[in-house]
C-alpha cells in the first residue's frame, strides 16, 4: 500500500510539474524559444506573491489575481524590449540573454530577499487532508493537481479555439506568412510570452504554498519542467500533462527507495526515454 | 605583373606571435619574480582561460551551446581524487588518466545528448551534471554530500618542498593553457577545423559538400569533454578538497566561463583570452560587491549580446578582419600592400 500511496503522491506532485512545463512547451511552441531563466521567473512570483501578501495581509490565493496580470505585464515588457532583438535563425542570443537573466534574478532576490528559505502560509488548507480508502490525501496538493489540469485545459482552449490561438499557431507554422497576413509578430511573440508568464505566476504561487523555496532553486525547477516537456513530447500540452505526472512518480517511488534518490531517480527516467523514444511519449512537432 | 598568392600570416599576426613567445618565456620564470598570491591567480587565469577557449569551441565553432560542462570538471576533481585516494595513483599520473576517464565517460554522453536540438540540447546537458553531481554525492568512499580532502601524503608526492610544489602547479596550469589553445588553434587549421567553420557558417551547405556533420560534432564533443575533465582535475589538485556542490558548480565551471566568452568574443580564439583578462580585472576589483557584481556581469553579457554580439574583440577588430592567431587565409597581391 506504500507504493500504491507514493504512486499517487507523486501523481499530483505531477501537476506542479507540469505547470512549470506549460510555459515553457507554450513559448517554444510559437516562437522555438527555451527561456533558461524560467525556473528562476517561477521562484521571482513565489517571491512577487510572498512580497504582496505581507503588504496587503491576505491569504496568498488571493494575491495570485495579482502576481498573475503582474507577471504577464512583466512578460510582455520583457519580450518586446529584450528578447525579440534577439530573435533569429541563431539560437545562441536568446540563449545566452535569458542565461544572464536566470543569473540577474537570482541574484536580485539574493540580495532582496537573502538565501534564507521562505513559504507562503496558506493557513489551515495547508495541512488539511482526506482519505481515500487507506489512502490519506492533503487538501493542498488535490487543489494543485486540479489547477493544473485546468490551466492545461485552458491553454488548450485558447490554442484552439481563440483568435488569440489562431495567431499562435500562425505565427507557429510560418512567421513571415503569418506577418503578411497581418499579423504583428513582435506583438504576437509578447502576447505569448505573457501568457507563459501567467501561468509561471500561477506555478510560483502554488510552489511557495507547497514547499519552501529559495533564490538558487529556479535552476532545478527549469529542469524538471523541461524534463517534463520532454518526456510527454514537444507541442503536445496534455502529454506536458503526462510527462509531468511520470516524473513526479519517478521522483517519489525513488524517494521511497532512499531519500537520496528523489531527484535522481526522476533525471534517470528522463534519460531512460530520451534514449527510447527520443520524440518524448506524445510527439506532436519536431524538435 | 602581380603574382597571387595565399597566405595565413600577417604581419601583425607575426608581431603577435613573436610577442606571445616572449610573453610565455616571462610568464614560465614567474616562480622567480612573483609572490605566493600572485602565482596563485596567474594559475587560476591559466585553468579559466582552459575552460573559456574549450566552452568557446564547442559553442562558439560547434554550434553546441552546453551548460553542462561542470559534469566534466566535476569529473575530472573526482576522477583525480579517486585515482589518487582509493588506487594510490601518483597524482602526476592521476592527470592524463582522468583526462582518459573524460573522453570514455564523454561518449555515451554524447550519443544520448545529441538526440536534443539547439536550447533543448543545452539545458539536456545540464541534466547529465545534475546526475553527476546526485551521483557523486551517493558515493560515501568520496565523502558522500560532505565532500573529501586530499591527504598530505598525497600532495607532498607532488614535490617536496611547499614553494617547490606551488611552482609545479603553476607550471601545470600554464601548461595546461598551452595544451588548450594551441590543439584548439592547431585544430582549427586542420582539414577537421576547416569542416567544423564550414558546419558554423552554413550546416546545410556544408553537409551538401560531403562533410559529415554528426561525426565532426562527436569529435568536438569528446576532446573537449576530455580537456575540460583534465582541466577539472587540475583545478582541484589546486584546491586540495572537493564536494559535490563545488565540483559540480554551474555558476563557477559555467556561467562565469559563458560570460568570459560572451564578453571576450565567441567564435575567436583571441576572444576566451581578452574576456578571461577582462573577467579577472573585473573580479578583483568588484568581487567585494557580492551579489550586486553578478548582476552587472549578467546585464553586462546580455548588452553585449544584444549591442556587440561579438564581444570586445569583433570591437576592436572591427571590419577589418584582423587576427592575432593566423587563421583564416588572405589573398596577397591584389593589392600592393597585401595585408
Amino acid at each position: 500500500m506504500d507504493w500504491v500511496n507514493a504512486v499517487v503522491q507523486g501523481t499530483l506532485l505531477g501537476g506542479l510539474y507540469a505547470m512549470f512545463a506549460a510555459g515553457l512547451s507554450l513559448i517554444f511552441g510559437v516562437m522555438r524559444l527555451v527561456n533558461i531563466a524560467h525556473g528562476d521567473l517561477i521562484v521571482l512570483s513565489a517571491y512577487v506573491a510572498l512580497s504582496g501578501a505581507m503588504l496587503l495581509g491576505v491569504s496568498p490565493f488571493v494575491v495570485l489575481i495579482l502576481a498573475v496580470p503582474v507577471m504577464a505585464a512583466f512578460g510582455y515588457l520583457l519580450q518586446r524590449l529584450v528578447l525579440n532583438r534577439t530573435m533569429g535563425d541563431d539560437i545562441l542570443p536568446p540563449l545566452l540573454v535569458t542565461f544572464g537573466l536566470s543569473v540577474i534574478i537570482q541574484n536580485a532576490l539574493l540580495a532582496a530577499y537573502s538565501a534564507d528559505p521562505q513559504k507562503l502560509q496558506a493557513g489551515a488548507i495547508e495541512t488539511a487532508a482526506f482519505a481515500i480508502g487507506p489512502i490519506t490525501v492533503g487538501v493542498m496538493p488535490v487543489i494543485v493537481f486540479a489547477t493544473a489540469v485546468a490551466v492545461i485545459a485552458g491553454l488548450q482552449w485558447v490554442f484552439y479555439h481563440t483568435a488569440l490561438g489562431r495567431a499562435f499557431r500562425a505565427t507557429s507554422d510560418r512567421q513571415d506568412i503569418a506577418q503578411l497576413m497581418g499579423l504583428n509578430r513582435a506583438h504576437v511573440f509578447g502576447l505569448a510570452m505573457a501568457l507563459s508568464m501567467a501561468v509561471t505566476a500561477v506555478a510560483g504561487v502554488f510552489l511557495g504554498m507547497r514547499t519552501s523555496f529559495d533564490p538558487a532553486i529556479g535552476g532545478s525547477r527549469l529542469i524538471f519542467g523541461f524534463e517534463a516537456v520532454i518526456i510527454g513530447g514537444l507541442g503536445n500540452l496534455w502529454g506536458t500533462l503526462a510527462g509531468g505526472v511520470i516524473l513526479g512518480v519517478a521522483q517519489t517511488l525513488g524517494a521511497k527507495l532512499h531519500p537520496g534518490f528523489q531527484v535522481l531517480s526522476g533525471h534517470v527516467v528522463f534519460l531512460f526515454i530520451l534514449a527510447v523514444r527520443p520524440r518524448g511519449l506524445f510527439p506532436r512537432i519536431d524538435g | 605583373m602581380t603574382r597571387l598568392s595565399v597566405s595565413r600570416q600577417t604581419r601583425l599576426s607575426n608581431i603577435a606571435m613573436l610577442a606571445l613567445a616572449v610573453t610565455l618565456l616571462l610568464l614560465a620564470a614567474a616562480p622567480w619574480w612573483a609572490g605566493r598570491a600572485e602565482l596563485r591567480l596567474l594559475g587560476e587565469i591559466f585553468l579559466y582561460m582552459s575552460l573559456a577557449t574549450l566552452w568557446n569551441l564547442l559553442a562558439g565553432y560547434a554550434g553546441l551551446v552546453s551548460v553542462g560542462q561542470q559534469a566534466f570538471v566535476g569529473l575530472g576533481g573526482y576522477m583525480l581524487f579517486a585515482a589518487t585516494l582509493l588506487w594510490g595513483v601518483h597524482p602526476l599520473v592521476a592527470l592524463p588518466l582522468a583526462m582518459v576517464a573524460g573522453a570514455l565517460v564523454s561518449a555515451p554522453v554524447a550519443l544520448l545528448i545529441f538526440r536534443l536540438r539547439g536550447a533543448y540540447f543545452a539545458i539536456g546537458t545540464w541534466v547529465v551534471a545534475e546526475v553527476f553531481r546526485l551521483s557523486f554525492a551517493q558515493l560515501s568512499a568520496l565523502g558522500g554530500g560532505s565532500g573529501i580532502s586530499l591527504a598530505p601524503a598525497i600532495v607532498k608526492q607532488l614535490a617536496s618542498g611547499r614553494s617547490a610544489r606551488e611552482a609545479l602547479l603553476y607550471w601545470l596550469a600554464l601548461g595546461l593553457a598551452v595544451l588548450v589553445v594551441g590543439a584548439v588553434f592547431a585544430f582549427l587549421r586542420s582539414r577537421r577545423g576547416v569542416a567544423l567553420t564550414a558546419i558554423r557558417d552554413n550546416e546545410l551547405a556544408a553537409r551538401s559538400l560531403g562533410i559529415d556533420v554528426w561525426r565532426t560534432k562527436f569529435t568536438v564533443y569528446v576532446v573537449t569533454a576530455a580537456l575540460t575533465t583534465l582541466t577539472g582535475a587540475l583545478i582541484f589538485l589546486q584546491k586540495l578538497r572537493i564536494s559535490p556542490d563545488a565540483a559540480f558548480s554551474a555558476n563557477d565551471w559555467t556561467a562565469f566561463v559563458i560570460f568570459i566568452v560572451v564578453i571576450g568574443g565567441i567564435g575567436t580564439i583571441e576572444g576566451p583570452i581578452i574576456g578571461t583578462l577582462i573577467y579577472f580585472v573585473l573580479r578583483e576589483t568588484m568581487a567585494d560587491l557580492g551579489a550586486a557584481y553578478l548582476i552587472a556581469l549578467g546585464a553586462v553579457a546580455i548588452v553585449i549580446m544584444l549591442v556587440a554580439p561579438q564581444g570586445v574583440w569583433g570591437l576592436i577588430r572591427g571590419k577589418s578582419g584582423t587576427e592575432l592567431f593566423p587563421l583564416s587565409r588572405r589573398v596577397r597581391g591584389l593589392t600592393d600592400k597585401g595585408n
